[in-house]
């Protein structure tokens, strides 16, 4: 399992906690909805940063008031089947206004990766020898796409009206 | 027609790769077939009873003479000649090879076609009205629409990974003939009390198991809102479908078992939300639409109805098709001429390639290069001129496709069935070819009148049986083939789904019970009335008992 972030393969920096765990005083943590509800005076009080694991049967909106307190939202994806995290991205990022890392976790592999990529995702814990050839190969795939979304890159009704592609990374 | 643009074009070329990287990886067992299949449906390509199938998308059923002939070619490099036209306007190809199919696509995406999203728990092709553009009943021309919706629906990333699969259909008639009350999203054009041009939204509808009628969660929409819209309904069903049984991840059933207002008032909430932001469509994209879809320059002409209908009194043969086969167009002097790919004894939908160049030559030749695809499955030529009339049914006689039954009793809509399907539970292709040959007498034929029969190989329906006035559903029942008959079902803008008569028939005793039902409704029938108003009003047991004698053999549970 290796973790990706800007196309670079990072050590990930939160410990990830069981709800069973006790929350150690220091350090960055990634906890479950039910750890953070139960928990949350507590982290507040910490000075390190925070994430929220959410199941795919937990809808974000149980956390939108609080995203200015949180560094990170992970979104689970149970089996490659399970789309109602593309919905909660986008509402994460476009109507909630989440400007953290928001990290694809569980069965994230090579075919999804574009779609996430475009619902907002920007964080991806692949499971793959090679990661990062994953994620080029995503990259190449598509060079245009019709829908809109809150992705940095234009869509083809917006090339088709003249806005212009940033320039390549 | 919609043509594509740069965008358009590199789009489907870079699917194209992609698939090809995919069926490689499939090859050299980098993929699993679990992780494949999904993949592979999502690009159309099942794998079958004997071999791959692929199923490539003809949008909102419209075709060029070009792209007809492309599909002569793959039908010819690829299959064993032949394609069949299904209920979703697209064409199957039965015998497809895996590692042949990346180019089997590269060689399509050259007359801009394509297999995206044919299958898979995605938002499949988009089907319309196959009078779009010419129907003289038409509001507006919903192909814009269509086009549209197919361009948002296409690899869009929040619905790729839908609970189930679902289907959009579009009519811009008020009388109703793309059957967009069994559909996941039916959009129906009409007028609101303003006189403006709008779409009644329908929600939920469907066949399969659980066959259900399409709900109206908004009476009325302007356009401009359409993809919003769609988009809050995509939303919540994305968001709350069930995923733990696929037999429940319809949409139908989610919208059942919230209510239709609970539901309307999760989309309406979710609506209010996106609905000035950037899914409106502005008037600029409209028009750029719209101008592909422009009427061609039709010349003026003088309407030569009653000289038509004079020689076809003269050529009874020539009379019969022009009564069932054509249809008034919307320009003076022209004529809509539905194809029938339902003569007696053959295969309904099923087109050979020589068939198909031949279709396309006389597209190029009679109909301005513009063919449709029915979902009944027949092609229609929708700008011939009424002078051409009588040479086009000669050219169309000697190819076999000017069976005089568009809408009668052999206008048979039937799914592969067990000859192909893996899923099937009997075969549905010989029980059409025999009520097909039993109709073949072209006088009981036109004395019937309107009737739809459509058979269905197992219960996911795919050959409309619930909606057919008399349905037929193969069923298997400890390892024999049963049918089971249903009366009453229409998928018009009065949409029923169709009851059950009783027990199964075997094979051999099915064409001589439709007879029988149809024998009866020539007896009982009151006027002009048609089979569906017949039933309606008679009901089902005279009916059930012609099937089953007058005792209680119908009432056994089959």
């Amino acid at each position: 399992m290796s973790l990706v972030i800007d196309r670079t393969i990072v050590t990930d920096p939160y410990q990830r906690i069981a709800d069973d765990e006790t929350i150690p005083e220091r350090g960055a943590v990634l906890v479950s909805l039910a750890a953070w509800q139960a928990n949350a005076q507590n982290l507040r009080e910490r000075s390190d940063p925070i994430g929220v694991l959410l199941r795919s049967d937990e809808h974000p909106e149980a956390i939108a008031e609080h995203l200015a307190e949180l560094q990170l939202v992970a979104l689970d994806f149970p089996t490659f089947r399970d789309g109602r995290a593309y919905s909660y991205a986008r509402l994460l990022r476009e109507r909630f206004g989440f400007t953290g890392e928001l990290r694809a976790v569980g069965d994230v592999a090579l075919e999804q990766l574009h779609y996430m990529e475009r619902v907002g995702f920007d964080a991806f814990e692949i499971d793959s020898d090679d990661p990062l050839a994953a994620v080029a190969t995503a990259d190449r795939d598509f060079s245009v796409w019709y829908q809109p979304s809150g992705y940095r890159r234009p869509s083809a009704a917006q090339l088709r009206s003249g806005v212009k592609p940033p320039a390549a990374a | 027609m919609y043509r594509y643009d740069e965008f358009d074009r590199t789009l489907v070329d870079e699917r194209v790769e992609q698939f090809r990287r995919q069926v490689q990886s499939r090859i050299s067992g980098e993929l699993s077939e679990d992780r494949f299949k999904p993949l592979r449906l999502m690009n159309g390509l099942y794998l079958q009873l004997h071999a791959y199938m692929l199923r490539v998308n003809v949008p909102y059923g419209c075709l060029s003479s070009d792209q007809m002939r492309k599909l002569a070619h793959v039908a010819r490099t690829y299959d064993r000649g032949f394609g069949h036209f299904t209920t979703r306007q697209n064409i199957q190809y039965n015998w497809i090879k895996l590692e042949e199919t990346p180019d089997l696509l590269a060689e399509l995406a050259t007359v801009e076609m394509n297999a995206m999203q044919s299958s898979g728990n995605c938002v499949r092709n988009i089907t319309a009205d196959h009078y779009a553009g010419r129907a003289r009943d038409e509001i507006e021309d919903p192909r814009v629409w269509c086009e549209i919706l197919r361009q948002y629906s296409i690899l869009n990333p929040e619905f790729s990974y839908l609970p189930r699969k679902f289907k959009i259909a579009v009519t811009g008639s008020p009388h109703d003939r793309a059957a967009v009350g069994v559909h996941d999203i039916g959009l129906r054009m009409h007028h609101n009390a303003a006189g403006q041009p709008g779409f009644e939204v329908l929600v939920g509808g469907g066949q399969g198991r659980t066959p259900v009628i399409g709900k109206t969660i908004r009476d009325w929409i302007e356009p401009e809102h359409i993809v919003s819209y769609v988009e809050a309904i995509l939303r919540i069903y994305n968001l709350y479908g069930r995923r733990d049984n696929m037999y429940k991840a319809r949409i139908k059933i989610l919208v059942n078992a919230l209510g239709i207002d609970k539901y309307r008032e999760l989309v309406e909430a979710e609506w209010a939300e996106i609905r000035d932001g950037v899914l409106k469509i502005e008037p600029a994209e409209t028009a750029r639409i719209d101008a592909y879809f422009q009427a061609p320059a039709y010349e003026r002409l003088e309407d030569l109805g009653d000289e038509l209908k004079a020689i076809g009194r003269v050529e009874p043969a020539f009379g019969a098709w022009l009564r069932s086969n054509v249809v008034d167009h919307i320009t003076t002097g022209y004529a809509i001429v539905n194809l029938s790919l339902k003569a007696p004894g053959k295969i309904p939908g099923d087109l050979s390639a020589d068939k198909m160049d031949r279709v396309a030559d006389l597209a190029d030749e009679f109909s301005l290069g513009q063919l449709r695809v029915s979902h009944r499955q027949n092609l229609v030529l929708v700008d011939v001129r009424q002078d051409d009339l009588h040479t086009l049914w000669q050219e169309l006689d000697a190819i076999g496709l000017a069976t005089p039954n568009i809408g009668l009793a052999s206008d048979i809509i039937a799914c592969p069935g067990l000859d192909y399907c893996a899923l099937a539970n009997a075969r549905s292709i010989p029980i059409a070819q025999d009520i097909g040959l039993h109709f073949a007498d072209s006088d009981k034929l036109q004395r019937v009148g309107n009737l739809t029969i459509n058979v269905s190989g197992c219960m996911n329906a795919c050959g409309h049986h619930h909606v057919g006035n008399i349905g037929i559903l193969g069923v298997d029942k400890r390892g024999k083939e049963f049918f089971q008959l249903t009366l009453g079902g229409s998928s018009d803008e009065n949409a029923s789904l169709g009851d059950r008569v009783g027990p199964g028939l075997p094979q051999s005793e099915v064409p001589a019970a439709i007879e029988r039902i149809v024998d009866l409704y020539l007896e009982i029938r009151e006027d002009d009335e048609c089979f569906l108003d017949t039933y309606r009003r008679a009901g089902m047991e005279p009916f059930r008992q012609v099937v089953y004698g007058a005792g209680d053999a119908g009432q056994e549970a089959a």
